[in-house]
C-alpha cells in the first residue's frame, strides 16, 4: 500500500499538466473558430508541387 | 480543386455565388490602424461553407498586392484582413470578394466591437475543472466501493480526505455560475433551477466533510463533482446557441450601418458611416445606392426603388425636390440629395421603434424549461424538507405509537435529506432542454436554416397560421421576362438593357444571357435608353404609337429605326417551390394567408397562381401588424414569413417569424429564423424539426420527472449510497442526451 503514497501523487500530478494545457488552449484563441479548424486539415499547400 | 477556385461561389456548392448586385457600403469608413501599423478590416462574408472557401479567400487575398494577413472565421463568418497602409484601396477587398462569389459587407465596429465571448470561455474553464475533479476523484472513489468490507477504515478515510482535497476547492469553483445565478433569483425572492442545485452543491460538501472526520463511509465528493460536470454540459450548450443567436442578431444591426458620402465645404466627397450624418449635409447618391437618411433631391433626375419599403415593384420617379425616404434604391442617375433627418430619426428608425414594440411582446414567452423549473422547485424543496423532519421527529411519534425503535439523530436525518437534493438534482433536466435544440438548430443550420433564438424553435412547433409577405417572399421579388421573342431582338434591347440598373432592364439582360453594352447609349431618368437610332424604355418614350397592352403586366418597350417595336412583359415570378411549399404547409394543417403592399391586382394574381384564398393588398406596415394582432386576438398562432422593411414590424409582432436571406438586415434581425439559398421548403423542414425537437424536449422532461419518482422515495428512505447516486446521475444524463440525438438520425424525412 505504501506505494500510493507516490502513484496517487504523480496521477494529479499528471491530470493537472492535462487541465493546463487545456487552459492554455483556451487563452491561445483555439476554441474560437471549431468549424474552421475542422476544416483547414483538408487545405493542401501543393503549388510548389504543380509547378 | 484548381478548377473550383476559378468558379465563382463555394468549391463545395454548399452555398450559391453571390451576385454582386445588391448595393454595398464603402468599406473605406470601416478601416482602423492596427498596433503594428497596419490597416485593417473586418467583414462578414456571405457564403463561406467550407475547407475550399477558406482556402480560396485567404488565397485570393493574400494575392492582392499589399496584403499582409487574411483570416476567416467558419464559425462566425467574419474575415480580418490587415494590408500595409495605402498599399490598396479598402474597396479593392470587397470587390474581390464579389468577383470570386462572395457577399460582403464591412463592420461598423462601434456596433460590432470585437467581444471575445468571456462568459463562454469562464464556462469552459469550470467545466474544465469539474470534468478534472470529477475523474479524479472517481480514481479514489472506485476503490472505496469495489474494496467494501475489504478495506481498512484507515485507507478508505484517507482516500476520502484526498478526494475532498480536490472536490472542495473544484466544486466552490465550478459552481461559481450557479451560485451566482441562485443568489440574483433569492435577492428578488424568486427561485430558479439554480436554488436546489446550490444548496445541494454546500450542503453535500459539508455532510460530506462531516462523514470524513468522522471517519464515516458515505462521502459523496464524486456525486457533487460529477454532477456539477454534467450541469455544466448543458449550461455550456445551452449558453454556445444563445450566443450564436446573440452575434447572429448583432451582427446584423452593424450591417445596417450603411456609408454614406458627403460633400464637404471644400467640394470633396469623403465616405463617413451613416451615423455622422447631420441634417443639411449634401449627399451622393450614386446609381445603386440605397439612401442612408431622410432627404429631399438637390440635383439630378433618377428612379427609385422603393419595393423594401413598401413592396411596391414599379419603380417611382425622383426630381429636384422631391423627398426620398431612408432605405430606398437610388437606381439610374447620380443624386445629390439634402439630408432633412439623422439617421436615427429617419423613416427607417420609426420602422425599429415599431420592432421594438412587437419584440417586447415576445419577451414573455415562458420556455419549456422554465415551466419545468417553476414546478420542480417547490416539490423538490418540501420533498427533502419532509425527510429531514420525518427522521428527526418520526422515530419519537412511533414511540408514542408504542413502536420500540430508537432515534437516529441529526446527522442521519440530514444525510438523507441531503441524498434527496443530490438525487433529485436536475442534471438530467439541465440537459434535456439544450441537448434537444443544439441538434436540432445543428441540423437545420446544414440545411441552411439560421435558427436565431434559443425558444424560436419551441415558437415555431406551435405555429397555426402562416402569414406570407408577396414581393421577394413569396416572389423572388424581382422581375422576369415573360414574353416569347426572336433571339437577335432579345440581344439587341439587352445591350441597351446593359447600361442600365433599372430592375427591368437587369431582368432582360439576365433573359440575355452574357455580351457587351451598346456603345455610347444613355440613360434618360424615368424614360429609357437609346443609342443611335434605337430606343428602349417606356412606351411613351421607345414606341409612342403603339397601343397600351391590355395586361397589367410591367413592360418595356424597344424601338430599332422604322422596324415595327417589340414588347417586352415581365412578371414577378413565383419563387419555384412556392406552391409546393404552401401545399406541404396545408398538409400540416396551417392555414396560408397573403399580405402585401403591392397593388391588389398584382397580390390577386399572385395568391391565385400559388393557391392561397386569403389574401389581401396595398397593406402598409401597420395594416400587417394589425392582422397579426387579430390573429393572435382570436388565440392563433401566426408565423410571418416577409423580408422587406414593411414587414419587419409584422415580424417583431407574430408568435414566430421567418426570412428569406435576401431579406433586408432589419428584417432579419426581426426574424426567428432565416432561410438561406432561394428556396421556401427548408421552412417546412424547420416546422417539422422544431415538432420533433419539441416532441423529443417533452419526452426528456417526462423521463427525468419518472426518473425522480423512482429515486427521490429511494433517497428519502436511506437507501442511497455514493454508489447509487453516481450511477443514476450519469445513467439519466446519458440516456436525455441520446434522446435528443434522435433527432440527428431522422435523415429519411424531406
Amino acid at each position: 500500500m505504501n506505494v500510493m503514497i507516490v502513484l496517487i501523487p504523480i496521477a494529479l500530478f499528471m491530470a493537472a499538466v492535462g487541465l493546463a494545457a487545456f487552459f492554455w488552449s483556451l487563452r491561445s484563441g483555439q476554441f474560437e473558430d471549431l468549424e474552421g479548424a475542422a476544416h483547414r486539415v483538408l487545405i493542401t499547400d501543393d503549388d510548389d508541387v504543380a509547378s | 480543386m484548381a478548377l473550383a477556385l476559378t468558379e465563382p461561389g463555394c468549391p463545395s456548392g454548399l452555398a450559391p455565388a453571390e451576385t454582386p448586385e445588391s448595393p454595398r457600403a464603402d468599406p473605406a469608413a470601416f478601416v482602423r490602424r492596427n498596433s503594428s501599423g497596419q490597416d485593417t478590416l473586418e467583414l462578414m462574408v456571405n457564403g463561406a461553407r467550407c475547407a475550399g472557401c477558406i482556402q480560396k479567400i485567404e488565397r485570393g487575398l493574400l494575392a492582392l498586392p499589399g496584403v499582409i494577413d487574411a483570416r476567416l472565421n467558419l464559425s462566425t463568418s467574419r474575415l480580418r484582413v490587415a494590408w500595409s497602409p495605402g498599399a490598396l484601396a479598402p474597396s479593392a477587398i470587397t470587390d474581390a470578394l464579389s468577383r470570386m462569389g462572395y457577399g460582403a459587407a464591412a463592420f461598423d465596429p462601434a456596433a460590432a466591437m470585437r467581444q471575445v465571448d468571456e462568459e463562454g470561455r469562464n464556462l469552459l474553464r469550470y467545466l474544465a475543472v469539474a470534468g478534472f475533479a470529477a475523474m479524479n476523484i472517481m480514481m479514489f472513489s472506485v476503490p472505496v466501493w469495489s474494496g467494501d468490507g475489504e478495506m481498512g477504515e484507515g485507507t478508505r478515510t484517507l482516500l476520502h480526505w484526498i478526494s475532498a482535497l480536490i472536490a472542495i476547492p473544484a466544486a466552490l469553483y465550478a459552481a461559481q455560475p450557479f451560485f451566482r445565478s441562485a443568489w440574483q433569483a433569492l435577492r428578488v425572492r424568486r427561485a430558479n433551477m439554480d436554488v436546489p442545485i446550490s444548496l445541494a452543491v454546500l450542503l453535500t460538501l459539508g455532510i460530506s466533510i462531516a462523514e470524513t472526520l468522522q471517519q464515516g463511509e458515505h462521502a459523496y465528493f464524486d456525486g457533487i463533482t460529477m454532477l456539477l460536470f454534467f450541469l455544466l454540459i448543458g449550461r455550456y450548450l445551452d449558453h454556445r446557441l444563445r450566443e450564436r443567436a446573440r452575434t447572429a442578431a448583432r451582427d446584423l444591426l452593424a450591417l445596417q450601418a450603411v456609408t454614406a458620402s458627403r460633400i464637404g465645404a471644400d467640394g470633396r466627397v469623403v465616405a463617413i458611416s451613416a451615423g455622422e450624418i447631420v441634417v443639411g449635409d449634401s449627399l451622393v447618391l450614386a446609381a445603386g445606392d440605397r439612401a442612408p437618411v431622410d432627404g429631399v433631391v438637390l440635383e439630378g433626375v433618377s428612379e427609385l426603388d422603393s419595393s423594401m419599403l413598401t413592396g411596391e415593384t414599379i419603380p417611382h420617379a425622383a426630381r429636384v425636390g422631391s423627398a426620398i425616404h431612408a432605405g430606398v434604391i437610388n437606381l439610374s442617375q447620380r443624386l445629390v440629395i439634402r439630408a432633412t433627418a439623422r439617421a436615427q430619426d429617419s423613416s427607417v428608425a420609426e420602422l425599429a421603434r415599431l420592432i421594438e414594440a412587437g419584440e417586447q411582446g415576445r419577451a414573455r414567452f415562458v420556455r419549456l424549461a422554465e415551466k419545468a423549473a417553476a414546478l420542480y422547485v417547490p416539490v423538490v424543496h418540501s420533498l427533502a424538507l419532509v425527510t429531514f423532519l420525518a427522521w428527526l421527529f418520526g422515530p419519537s411519534l412511533l414511540r408514542l405509537g408504542g413502536f420500540d425503535v430508537s432515534d437516529v439523530g441529526l446527522g442521519v436525518a440530514l444525510l438523507n435529506a441531503v441524498a434527496v437534493l443530490i438525487i433529485t438534482c436536475p442534471c438530467a433536466l439541465g440537459l434535456a432542454v439544450p441537448a434537444v435544440q443544439v441538434v436540432a438548430t445543428g441540423r437545420l443550420f446544414k440545411r441552411g436554416v439560421l435558427v436565431k433564438s434559443g425558444d424560436a424553435l419551441e415558437r415555431l412547433a406551435q405555429v397555426d397560421v402562416a402569414v406570407f409577405d408577396k414581393t421577394g417572399t413569396l416572389t423572388l421579388g424581382k422581375p422576369r421576362l415573360v414574353s416569347d421573342l426572336a433571339p437577335e431582338v432579345l440581344q439587341a434591347a439587352a445591350a441597351l438593357a446593359r447600361v442600365s440598373r433599372h430592375p427591368l432592364s437587369r431582368a432582360l439582360v439576365e433573359a440575355a444571357g452574357p455580351g457587351v453594352a451598346a456603345k455610347d447609349a444613355r440613360e434618360v431618368a424615368g424614360e429609357g435608353v437609346e443609342a443611335g437610332g434605337m430606343r428602349l424604355g417606356r412606351r411613351a418614350f421607345a414606341a409612342p404609337n403603339c397601343e397600351d397592352a391590355s395586361d397589367d403586366a410591367a413592360e418595356l418597350w424597344f424601338s430599332n429605326g422604322n422596324t415595327p417595336p417589340e414588347r417586352f412583359a415581365f412578371v414577378d415570378a413565383l419563387r419555384a417551390d412556392a406552391v409546393q411549399t404552401i401545399a406541404a404547409l396545408r398538409a400540416r394543417g396551417i392555414a396560408v394567408e397573403l399580405i402585401s403592399g403591392d397593388r391588389p391586382v398584382a397580390v390577386e394574381a399572385a395568391a391565385r397562381e400559388a393557391g392561397i384564398e386569403y389574401w389581401s393588398g396595398a397593406a402598409s406596415p401597420a395594416d400587417k401588424t394589425a392582422r397579426l394582432a387579430a390573429l393572435r386576438a382570436e388565440g392563433k398562432k401566426p408565423l410571418m414569413i416577409g423580408d422587406g422593411l414593411n414587414d419587419a414590424a409584422a415580424l417583431a409582432a407574430a408568435y414566430a417569424s421567418a426570412s428569406p436571406g435576401t431579406a433586408l438586415e432589419a428584417s432579419q434581425a426581426a426574424s426567428d429564423i432565416v432561410l438561406q439559398g432561394a428556396q421556401l421548403m427548408p421552412l417546412v423542414e424547420a416546422i417539422d424539426v422544431a415538432k420533433m425537437a419539441r416532441t423529443r424536449t417533452l419526452e426528456n422532461i417526462q423521463f427525468s420527472a419518472l426518473y425522480n419518482i423512482v429515486a427521490a422515495p429511494l433517497a428519502a428512505a436511506g437507501f442511497l449510497t455514493p454508489l447509487i447516486a453516481a450511477l443514476a446521475m450519469s445513467g439519466s444524463s446519458l440516456i436525455v442526451t441520446l434522446n435528443a440525438l434522435r433527432l440527428q438520425l431522422r435523415w429519411s424525412r424531406i
